[in-house]
């Protein structure tokens, strides 16, 4: 048997993914990915191996993905994150043909062929307004943790509309209304609603053709998928192993090459 | 003696300031301007008369400027912070034709006729990048206080090379610029010399002429002025001290007399 990894630096996170022959998610990592780039990839490789005991050695091709992608010094070659979001997300949802990518510090729409090959996309490359940052801002300034704010936003009645484009003045904003008597749930849904009609101007750049598909850490978030799916007015695809799509994508352009460099063997014999 | 206050609520600190007929500052305070908007101003009403020696009562005139002046119930008219500093710049230095201010979450750049009346202005208030908030941003990603920004970058000799683009993506360049050994004072430097940029380009677009005047919060540390003087290549005006905060407020409190002097034409003498 065959394996395949993949391996995404993130600006916040690492992930690792191993897949077998079949294009089966046999083992995954996540971790932060702090100062230390380098430790961070063969550390979230690692721990992805360890899920089922495999050595190094028994993994045949590596990609590199994500910002840090030429930090992975193990591995064989890099694919930009554009090209593994849109093929991960084609694998796990075959129908899909726009994604958005939510990340730490940057959002990403793409559209994607049948085959999971890019025909366009559009990032925010100058500014973290309605990236994951603005959710980091609103969870420190309100004091609730990352992976709560979304379930706290689907209690609120009324979205507090936030008037900031800019993270960093967004953060002041939220503690303004806060200190106006304005409900926390009311502001988490506004702060929702703010990133995703940000996100949807992207994709709206690179055209919305269902099925769209959300992937990257933010899609984590229940708040932020029911605010797509009402500002989108459909219902977006969302995978478990949602942030690992980059992963996925590149392991997937791992065995891709594994097969290749098989072929002419086969014809051989 | 007839006196009048000038209360400027900017986004970030709260300045009031009382004025004497006879163009002397009697009293003057300052505190973070917070959420609650009319306490701050009517705290910082008391503190200024009583520094003046005065009673609130002694006061004939209160003019509020700055993006919290509606929220000041006790003013008598309030007047656009642009005005106002403009009114404030002239009158410490007389031959300013272009005032650049910068504040905590704004940056304006206006220009003044013979008169001191406002011909241009050009703000930036949608991105913390140009603003007082970016070198605040980036002093906390080093783990300094802003009191500490003034004394750090006076030790610097040369500029780190910050792109400035965006406050929140500035994190991972001076983590990076950290990692790679620069010195967090030659960083800090580097932020100055990239927000100057901004201001520079806030200028070119009032189309801006000497005198050069330089206002706001920013301008207590020495290398903002020098980073200026270096880019146009001309000498600026920078107030003393703590003048570079309450510029604003001067002027509104300057415009309070003349409004005064309109009000009573039979009371001067």
């Amino acid at each position: 048997m065959a394996y395949a990894a993949g391996v995404d630096v993130g600006s916040t996170q690492t992930k690792a993914i191993i897949i077998d022959e079949a294009g089966e998610i046999i083992g995954r990592a996540l971790i932060d990915t702090g100062a230390n780039v380098i430790a961070a990839a063969e550390n979230a490789f690692a721990k992805a191996l360890a899920v089922r005991a495999l050595d190094e050695r028994e993994v045949e091709y590596v990609v590199g993905t994500g910002y840090g992608r030429y930090r992975v010094t193990f591995g064989n070659s890099q694919v930009t994150e554009i090209s593994c979001h849109g093929r991960g997300a084609v694998h796990m949802f075959p129908d899909t043909r726009t994604v958005v990518d939510m990340g730490g510090q940057d959002t990403k729409a793409i559209r994607v062929n049948p085959k999971g090959e890019i025909v366009d996309f559009c990032m925010n490359d100058k500014c973290a307004a309605g990236t994951g940052r603005f959710l980091g801002a609103a969870s420190a300034a309100l004091d609730i943790p990352l992976d709560q704010l979304g379930e706290v936003a689907l209690q609120a009645e009324r979205a507090v509309k936030i008037s900031t484009t800019c993270t960093v003045f967004a953060e002041s904003e939220v503690l303004s209304w806060l200190g106006k008597g304005k409900k926390i749930e009311d502001i988490l849904l506004g702060v929702h609603q703010s990133i995703a009609a940000r996100s949807i101007g992207l994709l709206r750049r690179v055209g919305i053709e269902p099925q769209v598909t959300f992937t990257g850490g933010v899609a984590r978030n229940v708040g932020m998928i029911e605010a797509l799916n009402r500002g989108l007015n459909l219902q977006v695809n969302v995978s478990r192993d949602s942030h690992f799509m980059g992963a996925l994508g590149a392991a997937l352009f791992a065995m891709d090459h594994i097969r290749a460099s098989r072929a002419p063997v086969h014809e051989a014999a | 003696m007839t006196y009048t206050i000038g209360i400027d609520v900017g986004s970030t600190y709260t300045k009031a300031l009382v004025f004497s007929e006879s163009q002397a500052i009697a009293g003057k305070a300052m505190a973070a301007t917070g959420f609650k908007l009319a306490e701050v101003a009517d705290r910082l009403f008391n503190q200024a008369v009583a520094e003046a020696g005065l009673k609130r009562a002694d006061i004939e005139y209160v003019v509020a400027t700055g993006f919290g002046r509606h929220m000041v119930p006790f003013s008598h008219v309030s007047v656009t912070d642009l005005t106002a500093s403009a009114r404030g710049a002239a009158f410490l230095f007389p031959g300013t034709r272009t005032v650049l201010d910068v504040g905590g979450q704004t940056m304006k750049a206006s220009r003044l006729d013979d008169a001191s009346k406002v011909k241009a202005f050009r703000l930036n208030d949608k991105c913390a990048a140009g603003t007082g908030a970016f070198i605040e941003k980036t002093a906390r990603y080093m783990g300094y206080a802003t009191e500490e920004i003034g004394p750090l970058v006076a030790t610097s000799k040369n500029a780190v090379p910050i792109s400035g683009v965006c406050a929140v993506f500035a994190e991972s360049e001076v983590i990076n610029q950290l990692s790679l050994g620069a010195p967090p004072a030659d960083i800090m430097h580097g932020a100055i010399s990239s927000l100057v940029d901004r201001s520079v380009q806030l200028m070119k677009r009032v189309q801006m002429e000497a005198e050069y005047t330089l206002i706001g919060g920013i301008l207590r540390f020495n290398t903002m002025a020098r980073v200026v003087r270096e880019k146009l290549k001309a000498e600026v005006n920078v107030p003393p001290g703590e003048m570079v905060q309450y510029a604003t407020a001067l002027g509104a409190a300057i415009l309070g007399h003349q409004r005064l002097r309109k009000l009573k034409p039979g009371n001067l003498n």
